[in-house]
């Protein structure tokens, strides 16, 4: 009591910060104090925490080392040797072709595919059963092993309705594998990325962003076009990223329905169209040819290629963060994170007309 | 966010959702074909997707209709009884289905239901690890290697499996004196069920861990400083308040590793060995170096003889039971979801 | 009509003058309330805890500035003041759950029962010192686990938790919720959901959670302020029955709750203390213009 009215009387005179303050320790609780139960779990969590890490930085190293002392510049640009045994001469050009090819055939398809769902998903939703079961068929694909998915493909395009999209053989049945079928099922594994990567942005959009729009007197297909899908361009970008990442990756799908040859083969004498309609390899399938499970026998290509695979999905995942970075920054990032004041409409809104 | 006028209480709300209305009711003709031509393209994802499931069990038939339930039974070497497919006769009325299907789904069991157990247990220490312990610095480093050991290709896992790991087990783990002792009946090599297991369990793991991290992450402040405000330490506050609270998501992340495994045919088909054997418990620790190919592996293993008619249907026999189980295991999550919702666990 | 409070007589106290304030300071409302009060016998009154000159800060900024008070048993503390008056700040240090906060820096001395709270191992501080926080948090479980929670995470300093089985933790959860006025309500639903209470049951439920581990302590940040009127008055009622056997610090907006609950009131501004005394003196007599203007309801 005494000091409270001591500081009441010197409360006309403004009392000083003091010099030496009391730091509370690390302001933690201190785990030498718990049972030793819990003392074991929070050792088991910082032992796999960083095991976690070891891991990965294990593989990364590996890879690295692996790759850097057996890929050679030539090896990119040449192509394979035409024989079985790839240890002598000969590079993986055609399968970096091949994984090119086939991802921008996936995407191709995937990406218009996947934001016209989206759109749908979130802007339309009628009729209310379709809408269920469109959701519901999307998280069946993306749990779908790729296996699952190259089997779809070989059932649907052996079709002879379908003999356009691939080789017919001697026998008159249809060969059913090459770039455009292998690249219509690998845009069923990038499809569920799309998907949820543009509807999760539009569903974010503030409603009063469409209602302005309405109220200016646009109708819903221009709101949709001009003014929903810029705005949620970012997100497109990083779902179709992660898309091209995960086709970049399979193999199942690659083995199964584009041949898995060493060199790009292709059908008939049309320029693009042969290739597109004959079969390849990718780097995927490249690999594992070389492996012991393949018959190439050549395991410093195979080590050389599976570098160059994990550089460009290291190269896919870093475009990811950065893509996902600008989410936060652009103009939308911004109105999501409240940014106090009164809006202009018509500045945010980026058509012209 | 879709037409329901919202009670934003934005300066033109009450005369946007009269436009609306006035839009919705009368909408222009170039308004309702793009609806229109969207809602084909939904109806035609959805069409070609059941087309392909129904394709598949159609091919499926043959092979179950002629095996019964011993499909699914043992006796046999499968890879003898797919030989024998091969080698059969090219006529239709005498081709050759026998197959009896149990040492891969065994091996499937083994390698998706251990991979996912020891994942399970890894992947909720390093996400408590992640949210509750780790340093700023620590934790800004993990995201990113969560999402490269998520992005590596499976072919890269097999690979490093096959040409580092198996030959390092065979060299070191297995005693030339083990493998005498089995060796009438098979040969080990360090492609086999240990590997695949390992290999697989990191395949899996960073799904698991990003999903129950987001889960951790949303559980309220208002628990966990409530908790801590009763004296309870940092590891029990999550044990019985945050992780309860995540449970939903933990069994989610479950269901999406299960099927991931189910699914994954490349890399075990290159670390698993190359027989179609079914391991034996009560071998004792000799039990995890025998090689064993499940059902996805299989698949790709023989998929270059997928032109013999008995062997495609076989195959595709295969892949349906893939279908079904990946099937059954989302509605299983769903299910395993609800009982919690009654705490006011919100799934 | 608030509930009447039982008021304890300490021996220093200048005598409250009853009948229309001769000194012009009769303030409307706030004078004419709590006149009411039944006079209580004189109970022992224990110093529990001494905070002498802290200075509490977020990063930069000193949120409170030397600040002395004494908490003792047997009576109710009020911290009274407008927003960002720190005294949420200093309610949070006194069981050092400001520390969850990187960068939160105290200076100064807060000692319970003699010994610095920074010294004492901070969950045995936390289970003597016990918090009810402003919004009702009751744990996803059943109501039964809810107060046992605490319970069940009992352990000597380094040593191994005991698994207490129902038989021996059901007294102690019944203890509590009696304490805190919820027992007759709940009491054949002990295993009902906790999130399916009302606000202000929820909230009795938090005092039953808190009082579980008997503690010496107890500090209320603002409990009704997300209640109804009728659940504010039976967990005001409760406070006050509480105090006998706990020290209670109360943070409130609400003067008017001050004044029915309070045995003492402390008013911040600003992060410093400006005046402290018994609640009749504060609310009738305040000594510093600051606090009659506050007290007026001229700022808030």
């Amino acid at each position: 009591m005494a000091s409270a009215q001591q500081a009441l009387a010197a409360s006309a005179t403004p009392a000083r910060p003091p010099t030496a303050a009391v730091r509370p320790g690390r302001g933690r609780d201190s785990v030498k104090a718990w049972p030793v139960v819990d003392r074991i779990a929070f050792g088991l969590c910082w032992a796999v925490g960083i095991g976690l890490c070891l891991v990965t930085a294990a593989i990364v190293l590996f890879m690295a080392v692996k790759g850097v002392a057996y890929l050679k510049p030539s090896l990119l640009i040449e192509h394979p040797s035409p024989s079985q045994d790839q240890a002598g001469s000969g590079g993986f050009l055609d399968p970096i072709e091949g994984t090119l090819l086939l991802t921008a055939v996936g995407i191709a398809i995937a990406a218009p595919v996947g934001v016209g769902l989206a759109i749908w998903m979130s802007e339309y939703q009628r009729p209310a059963w379709l809408a269920r079961a469109v959701e519901s068929g999307v998280e069946m694909i993306s749990g779908a092993p790729s296996v699952l998915l190259a089997m779809f493909g070989l059932v649907l395009f052996a079709r002879p309705a379908l003999a356009f999209l691939s080789q017919t053989s001697a026998g008159g049945s249809v060969y059913g594998k090459s770039f455009l079928t292998a690249g219509a099922m690998m845009s069923l594994i990038a499809l569920p990325l799309v998907v949820a990567s543009t509807r999760e942005a539009l569903l974010q959009v503030p409603a009063h962003v469409r209602e302005a729009s309405y109220a200016l007197g646009k109708t819903k297909a221009t709101t949709i076009r001009k003014v929903l899908l810029p705005s949620v361009r970012p997100s497109i970008a990083s779902g179709v990223t992660l898309g091209i990442g995960r086709i970049v990756g399979d193999t199942a799908i690659v083995v199964i329905l584009l041949g898995a040859t060493i060199r790009t083969e292709g059908a008939g004498g049309a320029p693009v169209l042969s290739v597109l309609r004959g079969t390849g390899g990718t780097l995927t399938s490249y690999v594992r040819y070389n492996s012991p499970a393949g018959e190439g026998n050549a395991h410093e290509k195979a080590y050389a290629a599976a570098f160059v695979l994990l550089l460009m999905v290291l190269g896919l995942n870093l475009l990811v963060m950065r893509f996902s970075s600008g989410e936060a920054t652009g103009k939308l990032g911004r109105m999501r994170m409240g940014k106090p004041g009164r809006m202009r409409v018509v500045g945010i809104l980026p058509w012209t007309r | 966010m879709h037409q329901a006028p919202a009670s934003t209480g934005s300066p033109v709300g009450r005369p946007g959702a009269a436009l609306r209305r006035i839009f919705a009711r009368g909408a222009g003709p170039a308004e309702r074909r793009t609806e229109w031509m969207l809602r084909t393209l939904a109806a035609g994802v959805l069409v070609v997707i059941a087309g392909m499931a129904i394709t598949v069990f159609s091919k499926a038939w043959p092979s179950f209709a002629h095996n019964g339930l011993a499909w699914f039974g043992g006796g046999g070497d499968v890879d003898t009884q797919l030989r024998e497919m091969i080698n059969g006769p090219k006529d239709p009325a005498h081709y050759v289905y026998q197959f009896k299907a149990w040492p891969l789904i065994w091996a499937t069991i083994l390698t998706s239901g251990l991979a996912v157990v020891l994942g399970m247990v890894v992947s909720i220490f390093a996400a408590v690890f992640i949210v509750e312990f780790a340093p700023a610095q620590v934790r800004r480093a993990i995201d990113p290697v969560i999402r490269l050991l998520a992005g590596v290709p499976s072919v890269v896992y097999g690979l490093v499996g096959i040409l580092a790991i198996a030959p390092w087990v065979e060299h070191n783990l297995i005693s030339t004196g083990r493998k005498r002792s089995v060796e009438y009946v098979v040969q080990l090599t360090g492609a086999n069920l240990s590997v695949a297991i390992l290999i697989l369990t990191v395949m899996i793991v960073p799904i698991m861990v990003a999903i129950v991290v987001s889960a951790l992450e949303t559980v309220p402040a208002s628990w966990t400083e409530g908790s801590a405000a009763l004296g309870v330490n940092r590891w029990r506050t999550t044990w019985r308040v945050s992780l309860r609270t995540a449970r939903p998501a933990i069994v989610a992340a479950a269901v999406l590793a299960t099927a991931r495994a189910l699914g994954e045919s490349i890399m075990l088909s290159m670390v698993s060995g190359s027989r179609g054997f079914s391991p034996n418990p009560l071998d004792g620790v000799t039990f995890f170096f025998e090689p064993v190919r499940p059902l996805a592996a299989t698949i790709i293993d023989y998929i270059d003889s997928i032109t013999v008619v008995p062997v495609e249907q076989t195959l595709y026999a295969m892949a349906a039971v893939l279908l079904v189980s990946c099937a059954l295991l989302s509605l299983a999550g769903w299910a395993a979801k609800q009982p919690v919702k009654r705490y006011g666990i919100r799934a | 009509m608030p509930p009447p409070v039982r008021r304890i007589v300490l021996e220093r106290e200048p005598t409250v003058v009853s009948g229309n304030a001769a000194n012009g300071s009769g303030h409307g409302a706030t004078a004419t309330l709590g006149r009411n009060r039944p006079e209580s016998p004189a109970q022992e009154v224990v110093e529990r805890m001494r905070i002498e000159s802290v200075w509490l800060a977020y990063g930069e900024r000193w949120v409170v500035r030397d600040v002395s008070l004494p908490v003792r048993k047997g009576e109710v503390l009020a911290l009274i003041g407008a927003s960002g008056s720190g005294k949420t700040t200093l309610l949070r240090s006194l069981n050092r759950l400001t520390e969850i906060t990187t960068g939160a820096v105290r200076a100064g001395q807060v000692t319970l029962d003699g010994q610095e709270i920074a010294e004492i191992e901070v969950n045995s501080l936390r289970r003597r010192v016990a918090m009810v926080f402003q919004q009702p948090n009751p744990f996803p479980m059943s109501i039964f686990e809810n107060v046992a929670y605490a319970l069940r995470e009992e352990h000597p300093i380094g040593g191994r938790r005991k698994r207490l089985s129902r038989n021996e933790l059901e007294p102690r959860v019944i203890d509590a919720l009696a304490r805190a006025g919820l027992y007759e309500e709940v009491a054949g639903n002990l295993d009902h959901p906790a999130l399916r209470l009302s606000g202000g049951q929820q909230q009795r439920l938090c005092i039953a959670r808190a009082l579980a581990v008997k503690p010496e302590v107890l500090l209320l940040d603002e409990p009704c302020s997300a209640l109804d009127p009728i659940s504010t008055a039976t967990i005001e009622e409760l406070i006050v029955g509480l105090k006998e056997s706990v020290a209670v610090v109360i943070v409130t907006h609400n003067l008017q709750q001050a004044m029915r609950v309070a045995d003492h009131v402390a008013f911040m501004h600003l992060g410093e203390l400006v005046e402290y005394g018994s609640s009749t003196q504060v609310f009738d007599h305040p000594r510093q213009a600051r606090t009659r203007e506050y007290v007026s309801g001229a700022f808030g």
